[in-house]
């Protein structure tokens, strides 16, 4: 089966070649099909390998395929080889599968748009890159991966290029993820500077004999990696890009922004777990910022008023919680919520699309309200998402996968009861938000006069992913009722496992007050948005309390930091040296050779008499020279 | 008898003949009598070439000076075809009518 791999990337390539060349002089229809239609049968191929894959499994779980060498300078070779193990298996599951439901999607949300072609070749070039990102079998293709990413979602961010604002967002997560893969890049010329590969899988064999455990050079090149993963996942302290990010169409916010390409640091940081088991300093940061990030963003998330900068920082909170798994070694949990995240957030992305486009491009929660029986499709599939988000015991995949995370953040090896506190409160937080979001959006009066509703088009993706939303907790149960691992068994073969405490207290605790959390939360919005609305404004006129919602209304002034410690610095020296002092050189040169031409442009007269004298002249001094010398 | 010319004359007689070959083409004006001039100009080496055949007792002085007829005759015939045209469309001999060919 692993000769049919390289299909799974060659066909959005082949989507995006034939939609970048052709585009322009297909028919809508055509576009739709080719577009959405590679992406579909990528997914089917997907099922089928990975299905062959799980049942037989090979004996060292992996399936390679070499297409070719990409270069080779002198005992360095890098090959184009695809690499599926049961790791990249989860991620291409969620990107191919729901990257399909998205383009499903998306043929019916971009209908009346003018660049129907451009937008599916950028998404079929995205979910490529993405694919080979998370397929590649050494660091150097992974990396071009990472850069495609990267590019696709400039591009997305920046589709609707005639608004100055869109451009502006575009280019900031662009730049602010380039400090991120700047230092990931110089990480790679230390890995391979040490190791003497990028090979994936020689690395992790041979990591511990390469590396002393904690010493600097590792922990360095550790921190290194986490600065790209942090860059691209939007972590403290590089998280600025992702709310600006929301500026691209919705589909763009459901696949890149939230299910699939945010997500890589975590893929990097689970990939590259073996030098990450080598230093204790290197984790323990991913902990902090991973706590860090998911408690400041939740509380940014308390006070937005725009859906979709809701649901960005409810995203940025969420992979929070992924890096503070990955930190404290619980890789598999990790994992897990990144798959359950995937399918809710793409969910709460996507009906939040169909309701943004239904009422006329209204951004602003508080000016929609009572859509619960205006568009009860929405409605029932968003609360499902709102419910996994809130990580609703039981009936929410969001729970199990939460729950194992707030499990292992205090009993897992590099857990501790602080961790615990962190991920607890954002859970109250998370459920918060979440229910203020609904019935800000669902309840109360209607403000804006509800247009035409989303179709089937639209309205199946919602329905498929509120069942995976529902489902996919079930794949893996707590320890203390049913202990059914399907998941983390499965990844058994490519992550370690969590190392516990000695001393763990008793997990039932832990759930109940999981559960206390979230339910505590959900009062927590309903009173002060449902039951009595007229209480948010009396806190609101406190002063201390109004001046801490701008503060985390703007994002804890990181914004307003870096534009006074980096914009503004950056703009002012460029201004000083806005007539580039080294190009004076240049200019200089071309100028003095224009009248120097000018010059000898004027002994071409036209007067043959001239020339012969000119003739004259210069053989009798050469002759004369020759006399002399 | 034979009356003998030295060597050292006749190449002075021959650059004498150039120098005022190169004066009548700097100075003159009309165009036929810069061909002249230069016809001059070739005739003056030719005379070079035979001295120093002779001087040196060897043919390729004369070889040379029969190459110089040849091509003398063949720049004469295209020059005065030339020479023709130009009369033809500026009603002038004059080489300072054709300044606008500069550049």
């Amino acid at each position: 089966m692993d000769k049919y791999l390289w299909l799974i990337p060659a066909l959005p390539l082949g989507g995006f070649l034939i939609l970048a060349l052709a585009g322009k002089r297909l028919s809508r229809s055509s576009v739709a099909i080719v577009g959405a239609g590679s992406i579909c049968l990528s997914a089917l191929i997907t099922f089928v390998i990975g299905g062959v894959f799980l049942a037989g499994m090979p004996p060292n779980a992996v399936y390679t395929q070499t297409l070719w060498t990409w270069f080779e300078v002198g005992a360095f070779s890098a090959k184009i080889t695809l690499s599926l193990d049961v790791l990249s298996l989860v991620f291409v599951f969620v990107i191919t599968f729901i990257g399909a439901l998205i383009h499903i999607y998306s043929t019916a949300f971009m209908e009346a748009d003018r660049d129907y072609a451009r937008f599916f070749a950028s998404m079929n070039l995205f979910v490529f890159s993405m694919l080979v990102l998370v397929l590649a079998d050494n660091l150097l293709l992974m990396y071009l991966g990472w850069e495609g990413v990267g590019l696709c979602s400039y591009l997305l961010i920046g589709f609707w290029y005639e608004q100055q604002a869109n451009g502006n967002a575009a280019r900031k997560a662009f730049t602010v993820t380039r400090i991120g893969d700047a230092a990931m890049a110089i990480g790679l010329f230390m890995i391979f500077q040490q190791a003497g590969t990028l090979v994936i899988s020689d690395i992790g064999a041979s990591a511990g004999a390469i590396w002393q455990p904690n010493s600097t050079v590792v922990t360095v090149t550790a921190l290194l990696l986490l600065a790209g993963g942090v860059g691209k996942s939007a972590q403290l302290p590089l998280q600025t890009w992702l709310p600006d990010a929301m500026a691209g169409p919705s589909p763009v916010s459901a696949l890149i922004h939230a299910a699939t390409m945010v997500t890589a640091g975590v893929y990097l940081v689970a990939r590259m777990h073996a030098i990450f088991a080598l230093s204790e300093t290197a984790r323990l940061v991913i902990t902090v910022i991973g706590a860090a990030t998911l408690l400041l963003a939740g509380l940014t998330a308390l006070t937005q008023y725009d859906i979709k900068r809701v649901l960005a920082y409810s995203t940025i909170s969420q992979i929070g919680y992924m890096f503070l798994a990955l930190g404290v070694g619980a890789w598999t949990a990790a994992i897990f919520h990144f798959m359950v995240h995937a399918f809710f957030k793409a969910l709460l992305f996507l009906a939040a699309g169909a309701i943004i486009e239904s009422l006329h491009h209204e951004h602003n929660m508080f000016k929609m309200g009572g859509l619960k029986d205006k568009m009860p499709v929405v409605f029932w599939t968003f609360l499902v998402g709102a419910l996994s988000l809130a990580a609703v015991p039981l009936i929410s995949a969001g729970f199990y996968s939460k729950d194992q995370i707030l499990w292992y953040s205090w009993t897992a090896n590099g857990g501790s009861p602080v961790l615990w506190m962190v991920a607890l409160s954002g859970a109250l937080i998370t459920a918060a938000y979440t229910t203020r979001m609904m019935i800000l959006t669902f309840w109360g009066e209607a403000h804006t006069p509800v247009g035409h509703l989303p179709g089937r088009r639209m309205t199946m993706p919602l329905v498929v992913l509120a069942v995976f939303s529902v489902f996919a907790g079930f794949i893996e149960l707590p320890h203390n009722f049913g202990h059914f691992t399907l998941f983390s068994d499965l990844l058994r073969p490519v992550l370690p496992e969590t190392v516990m405490r000695a001393d763990i207290p008793s997990e039932w605790l832990f759930q109940l007050l999981a559960a206390l959390a979230t339910l505590g939360g959900v009062f927590l919005g309903y009173h002060y948005y449902y039951q009595q609305p007229s209480r948010v404004e009396s806190l609101r006129r406190n002063a201390m309390l109004a001046g801490l919602h701008r503060f985390w209304f703007s994002g804890w002034g990181f914004e307003a930091l870096y534009d006074r410690v980096l914009v503004k610095p950056f703009i002012f020296i460029s201004k000083i040296n806005k007539s580039d002092v080294t190009d004076r050189l240049y200019t200089g040169i071309a100028a003095a050779t224009g009248e120097m031409y000018k010059l000898l442009s004027r002994t071409q007269s036209g007067s043959l008499r001239w020339y012969i004298m000119g003739l004259v002249v210069g053989a009798i001094l050469i002759l004369g020279i020759q006399i002399m010398l | 008898m034979k009356a003998t010319v030295s060597a050292e004359v006749v190449v002075l007689l021959a650059g004498l003949l150039f120098a005022l070959g190169i004066v009548g083409v700097i100075i003159r004006k009309n165009i036929i009598f810069m061909l002249l001039s230069v016809e001059i100009m070739l005739n003056a080496s030719g005379l070079a070439f035979v001295a120093a055949g002779s001087r040196w007792g060897q043919p390729d002085g004369q070889v040379m000076f029969v190459f110089i007829l040849a091509m003398a005759a063949a720049e004469v015939s295209i020059g005065l075809a030339l020479i023709l045209q130009i009369y033809h469309q500026h009603k002038s001999l004059d080489i300072d009518n054709l300044k606008e060919m500069n550049g």
